[in-house]
């Protein structure tokens, strides 16, 4: 009887290794090799600069409308670089870093986000979903896989991404909750990039960090800086090792800025100020990066400019190829063609009556 | 053969399945030792195990949305949603994923999944426990819709559900779980998805229905017979969606009068779907207007008044002897 405290569970740790100013915590430095250094950095200036032509692109009129990821690179690729082929990605829609670095082509983005579904079909050499639009609701498939990883007594790990706003989303938490009861092999990574369209973490939450909502579900949470990408390799590889050895899931809040606009139909000039952008513009964590990689002589100049002279060119190869490929796209027919194993007798008549449309027969389909 | 309610038979379906694949897993509330509130999962779990039913938390988008995941991975989830008015805090689930994930991904990525879930009223149930919301998912593209009238095709339907390569949602009739027996072989039984069934034919007119309404359709033919003379034709659909179009338009062509009865709203509900799907089929061939027997379109009523919410032999009688004035 009584009133007493419950001491729920620990503290979270924030983690910083690389900071703004390139000031290097040498004792939590991860070990590296060289190679895969210059992979992380080489994905993370194509991420860059793959968006950066997409913005051209639809600036011009060649593509829709798309979430640029700019800023939010280390995040990506600091954490996907941890799974090995036979691990499953579930990203939401702001990971086009995240998903060309596990296979994804960039032809398969301009399809995507000039709206042909020949986007959405996952590459055979990738495990993983395709983008998931509704926010948080790839939280439960992530889950799923990974019970079923786990069912089938495989090591595999199940990477799911999601932003600030997907963790007032009821999904957010039912897959937490879920993860954590099955101990699925799951790792949460949260893109905290502040802004959900218009609306800043301190409307999403009272909480103090996104982190510490893993303790109310009984599975570690760590806070780490977005935009140093040795913070995120290294707490992502212990997230991902204890879910390779059974350990069950983690929760990674990864502290970034969403640099541009939500999509490119939204102007974010109407809700927040050019100063907050350019304080962190100052935290780029590419720059941060190359920094730290000459200095360690891993990259240099010279090596830098053939990399970015390279990325130019299969940029612009994967531009032409998408833009010849649309052109053979689009049969307004394939539209039925998917939904089902076998096409139901309905959709084909509904195809056969649109067959006829196209073909300028019209006045006849509607004479039964 | 074993004579057995559409418990008993739901539940050899899912054992059958589950003893021939390993990829079959149920996952849901109180499926576990407690067998389920209906008891349709009863002593599964004793013989398969908590790796294979699987108690979830008290949480519908997971039990659907961990099931879309198990599907991508290449099980065969059969996921029970306690009732169906809860299914709505995973309707997104279904909607923006199950439904679509095959025609997103051109088939690289398939949900062969099926949701299990109790719907309708007839049994006394609390608030929120009787509703017949169908149409949503006959609405739904990417969706297969199944509703069986006993037993036997219960059973048969639900392995084909479980080895369909698409998304199946498998409504079970409450008023239907223990009312009649039926014999049922121990011996594998499938249904084809997408068949409706002739139960009783007839030349004077078409009553079409499906689910926990197909006894009071049967009874009204009955009705019909013994005091009119009249000989009815009962189709039982068994599938809402995809909709055996043709069967339908062959018995209307037949008869040239139809009855279509659901015990769900009237408004957008699957009459007004088959009523237009006879216009378009048989408009020519149509002796008097298509009359439909449903529900009205109020909530459905606590159960001290959903008595008269639900159709009965009579007024399906009454309805069709309208169709036969003409």
């Amino acid at each position: 009887m009584g009133r007493k405290g419950i001491k729920p569970a620990d503290t979270i740790d924030y983690l910083s290794i690389l900071d703004e100013d390139g000031n290097l915590d040498a004792g939590l430095e991860p070990e590296i090799p060289a190679e895969t250094h210059l992979k992380m950095l080489r994905s993370m200036l194509l991420g860059r600069r793959f968006d950066e032509r997409m913005l051209d692109l639809q600036r011009q009129g060649r593509i829709g409308t798309f979430p640029p990821i700019k800023g939010q690179e280390a995040a990506q690729i600091g954490s996907v670089i941890v799974l090995r082929d036979s691990d499953w990605l579930v990203p939401s829609f702001r990971e086009t870093a995240a998903e060309i670095m596990r296979g994804r082509s960039m032809e398969s983005v301009l399809l995507y986000y000039n709206g042909f579904n020949e986007g959405t079909i996952i590459a055979d050499r990738q495990k993983d979903l395709p983008l998931s639009v509704p926010v948080a609701s790839q939280v439960l498939h992530a889950v799923g896989l990974g019970w079923a990883a786990k069912y089938r007594k495989t090591d595999e790990v199940v990477m799911t991404f999601f932003g600030d706003g997907a963790t007032s989303e009821g999904d957010f938490h039912e897959g937490m909750n879920c993860a954590a009861v099955y101990q699925a092999p799951v790792v949460f990574v949260c893109q905290n990039n502040q802004w959900a369209i218009s609306v800043p973490l301190s409307r999403q939450t009272h909480s103090k960090t996104l982190a510490q909502k893993a303790l109310a579900y009984g599975m570690p949470g760590i806070q780490v800086d977005g935009n140093d990408i040795l913070a995120v390799h290294a707490a992502t590889k212990e997230a991902v090792d204890r879910a390779r050895n059974g350990g069950g899931p983690t929760f990674i809040e990864c502290v970034t800025y969403r640099i541009m606009m939500h999509t490119t139909s939204d102007d974010p000039k109407k809700y927040r100020s050019e100063e907050e952008v350019e304080c962190w513009k100052r935290r780029d964590p590419l720059i941060r990066y190359r920094n730290y990689l000459a200095k360690k002589s891993i990259l240099s100049d010279k090596q830098l400019s053939t990399l970015e002279e390279e990325i130019k060119q299969e940029i612009q190869a994967a531009v032409d190829r998408a833009e010849k490929h649309m052109q053979e796209l689009g049969n307004p027919l394939d539209m039925f063609d998917h939904l089902y194993a076998d096409l139901p007798p309905h959709l084909r008549k509904q195809k056969e009556a649109l067959t006829e449309e196209l073909a300028g027969n019209q006045g006849e389909a509607h004479h039964g | 053969m074993a004579k057995m309610t559409m418990v008993e038979a739901l539940n050899l379906a899912l054992r059958q399945e589950m003893q021939k694949d390993d990829s079959v897993v149920l996952l849901g509330q109180d499926i576990g030792p407690d067998g389920g509130v209906f008891r349709v999962t009863d002593n599964l779990f004793a013989e398969f195990g908590g790796d294979r039913v699987v108690d979830t938390p008290l949480a519908e988008s997971s039990i659907i949305g961990m099931s879309v995941g198990m599907a991508i991975y290449g099980l065969k989830p059969v996921c029970e949603i306690q009732f169906s008015g809860f299914i709505y805090q995973g309707f997104h689930q279904l909607e923006n994923h199950a439904a679509r994930m095959r025609w997103r991904t051109r088939s690289r990525l398939t949900v062969p999944m099926v949701m299990r879930a109790p719907y309708g009223g007839g049994v006394r149930a609390l608030e929120h426990h009787s509703e017949s919301r169908e149409a949503y998912w006959a609405h739904t593209p990417g969706l297969k819709m199944v509703i069986p009238s006993g037993p036997r095709n219960a059973r048969a339907l639900l392995v084909s559900a479980i080895r369909d390569p698409d998304p199946v949602i498998f409504y079970e009739a409450k008023a239907l779980y223990r009312s009649f027996r039926e014999e049922v072989p121990e011996k594998e039984e499938t249904l084809p998805i997408g068949k409706a069934n002739i139960v009783r034919a007839g030349g004077d007119l078409t009553i079409i229905s499906y689910g926990a309404m197909l006894r009071p359709a049967l009874e009204a033919a009955d009705l019909l017979e013994q005091k009119d003379k009249v000989a009815a034709e009962v189709i039982d659909l068994l599938t809402l969606s995809p909709l055996d179009e043709e069967l339908l338009v062959a018995s209307v062509k037949k008869t040239g009068r139809a009855v279509v009865v659901h015990e769900a709203p009237r408004s957008f509900g699957a009459g007004a779907e088959i009523v237009a799907r006879l216009m378009e089929g048989c408009f020519y061939y149509l002796e008097a207007p298509i009359e439909r027997v449903t529900g009205f379109d109020t909530i459905i009523p606590y159960f001290s008044r959903e008595k008269s919410y639900l159709p009965g032999a009579e007024r399906i009688a009454q309805a069709a002897r309208r169709t036969l004035k003409n």
